[in-house]
């Protein structure tokens, strides 16, 4: 990839970016889950854990914060979807290096659509929520569980978004997400759940993102809820990195194909079907 | 690329959805500079040859050389050098006219000098609109851009699905303008579908008739006229009254006409073909042929 693709993308980034904060609905869509999960930390920054002593909105902000950041997966899967079907993909198909310099762009205004929408939310949980212990050290684990958490969630929505058909298969997408973050101790600890479901939170990023968060933000004494009275940040930079290399194995081929099946006749006939549903 | 190159060849194209033949043998090519018109019914697979011309659709059989090389493995240099309007787009609806053309500009710098996207955006009218939301265009001022698009990277090959679809008279003229000027100062060679068939014979030097998948015509707008037997419309005054005939070969008619009435052959007109008529001719020969 060369330095005029680079240049191309950052600018289709920035200009994307731009756009999600000018125009009215994608405003809203960055201020309704963060203000959401805002109201819910309000509601449990009272309530406590069991005997723990430790309170829940102090347990949920750290992994809510996790969760977000992992649902940048879901909003980069949505847009390749919705761009492949307004035709944004093929008119990238159509120009040299197009591909290339629309998903650079995409990458830097999914991340930087989600840095913001993390510091919507955190700035003004931390004024909501008490008992939390960010000190230098956990800014450092913040920003590693962040980064890696993106590269281990990015590839993977865009190859979800290449294998889904149309925007309303997205739809579908949805409730696994809900399901994962059900299960991965997002709202809850994890370890109040049965040990089986555990284990299957503990596949996937949601819950790595949310206890690496925790391990940055709270005292070190809220460890005793978690899995094995431990942050395990070995197992979290594991877990992360194993996903990050399948993202990253898997996207370019799964993109290359789906880039090659994009023709006006297939654009058109799934405009035709969208059409063909909304009447 | 000197004149007389071929630029397109496309020899025994086929293509097929599912169980359903939808292009037949087609062949036909085009030299460098040459304005084509590919023209046909709905449905007779334009759309499909120039989508595999474009290196967006993969053909089932056949021989494509699309600027010396096979369009499905063109690469990002060959793209270049392709100019691409598709029948309908509704894509970067969110971008204003300007970003987006600037934007993609940009891509095309490695290859080329460009079109400056203000003068790009006066060549195609659009002025007045440069920092509109592209969602909020009409649909012509919406197809101008695409236009634009399309010839942004000063491309050697310049495909157009169905250009003028929704132009207003004015905009139509000026489009035409704007090709002409692209084949005749920039050599560009151009293949255009339409179904308005003055704009075909105002534009193309050659015209290929595809119906039902297969080549029926291919020739300019004379030659094909030439081919069609009984369409020239010859019209006279003998003796106060008016005549009408139609003549396969309106110059022996009218020879004949003056050897027998001499002088009172009054008010002579000859209407060669029109377009138009032998278009439909060659249409319902085919249609009646394959049924
Ligand atoms: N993806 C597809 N799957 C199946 N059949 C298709 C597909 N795309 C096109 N066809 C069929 O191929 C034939 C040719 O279509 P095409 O779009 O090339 O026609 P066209 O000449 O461009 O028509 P129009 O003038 O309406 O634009 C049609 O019968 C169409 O139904
Ligand atoms: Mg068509």
């Amino acid at each position: 990839m060369n330095a005029v693709v680079l240049r191309a993308g950052w600018r289709r980034g920035v200009i994307e970016l731009r756009q999600s904060f000018t125009n009215g609905p994608d405003v809203v869509s960055h201020l309704l889950w963060p203000v959401l999960m805002l109201v819910v930390m309000y509601f449990l920054r009272e309530s406590s854990f069991g005997a723990s002593g430790l309170l829940l909105g102090t347990l949920a902000l750290p992994s809510v914060l996790g969760m977000n950041a992992a649902l940048g997966l879901v909003s980069l899967s949505q847009q390749l979807t919705y761009e492949r079907e307004d035709g944004t993909l093929l008119r990238a198909k159509a120009t040299p290096h197009g591909i290339q310099s629309y998903l650079v762009g995409k990458v830097v205004s999914v991340s930087g659509g989600l840095l913001a929408d993390l510091a919507i939310f955190l700035v003004p949980g931390l004024l909501i929520v008490k008992g939390l212990d960010p000190g230098s050290a956990s800014w450092a684990a913040l920003l590693w569980v962040l980064a890696l958490g993106m590269v281990a969630t990015l590839p993977i929505g865009a190859v979800l978004g290449s294998v889904f058909p149309s925007a309303r298969g997205q739809g579908l997408l949805q409730l696994p997400v809900i399901g994962m973050i059900a299960i991965s101790g997002i709202f809850y600890p994890i370890t109040a759940l049965p040990e089986w479901v555990q284990w299957i939170a503990q596949v996937f990023p949601f819950y790595w993102l949310g206890l690496g968060m925790r391990s940055a933000l709270l005292p070190d004494a809220a460890v005793a809820v978690e899995i094995g009275q431990s942050w395990r940040h070995l197992e979290t930079a594991g877990v992360l990195v194993a996903w990050a290399v399948l993202g990253l194995l898997l996207a370019p081929v799964v993109l290359r194909g789906m880039a090659r099946k994009e023709s006006g006749s297939s654009v058109a006939e799934r405009r035709d079907k969208a059409l063909r549903r909304a009447m | 690329m000197s004149p007389g190159t071929t630029v397109l060849d496309v020899d025994g194209l086929r293509m097929r959805y599912g169980s359903t033949d939808v292009l037949h043998d087609v062949t036909f090519q085009a030299r460098h500079g040459e304005v084509l018109a590919l023209l046909g019914p709905n449905g007779a697979g334009k759309t499909t040859t120039i989508e595999i011309l474009e290196g967006f659709r993969s053909r089932s059989a056949g021989r494509v050389q699309v600027l010396g090389a096979d369009p499905a493995d063109g690469g990002e240099r060959w793209r270049a050098r392709v100019g691409v309007v598709l029948q309908s787009w509704r894509d970067h609806g969110k971008w204003r006219v300007r970003e987006l053309l600037a934007h993609l500009a940009a891509h095309y710098t490695a290859y080329t000098r460009p079109w400056d996207p203000d003068e790009l955006i006066a060549a195609v009218g659009l002025t007045a609109h440069a920092a509109k939301k592209i969602k909020t265009l009409s649909g012509g001022q919406r197809r101008r851009l695409d236009v634009a698009i399309g010839i942004v990277g000063r491309p050697e090959l310049l495909f157009l699905d169905e250009p003028t679809a929704a132009f207003d008279p004015a905009a139509r003229h000026d489009f035409h303008e704007l090709v002409r000027g692209l084949a005749d100062d920039q050599h560009t060679t151009i293949l255009l579908t339409t179904h308005d068939l003055a704009e075909a014979e105002k534009l193309a030097d050659r015209i290929v008739i595809l119906d039902g998948g297969r080549v029926i015509a291919d020739g300019s707008a004379a030659d094909l006229a030439r081919g069609i037997a009984g369409e020239d419309e010859v019209r006279w005054v003998h003796e106060g009254r008016r005549h009408t005939h139609r003549a396969a070969d309106s110059t022996a008619f009218a020879r004949e006409l003056f050897a027998r009435h001499g002088a009172a052959v009054q008010e002579l007109e000859v209407h060669r073909a029109s377009l138009e008529q032998t278009y439909l001719a060659l249409v319902r020969h085919a249609e009646q042929e394959s049924r």
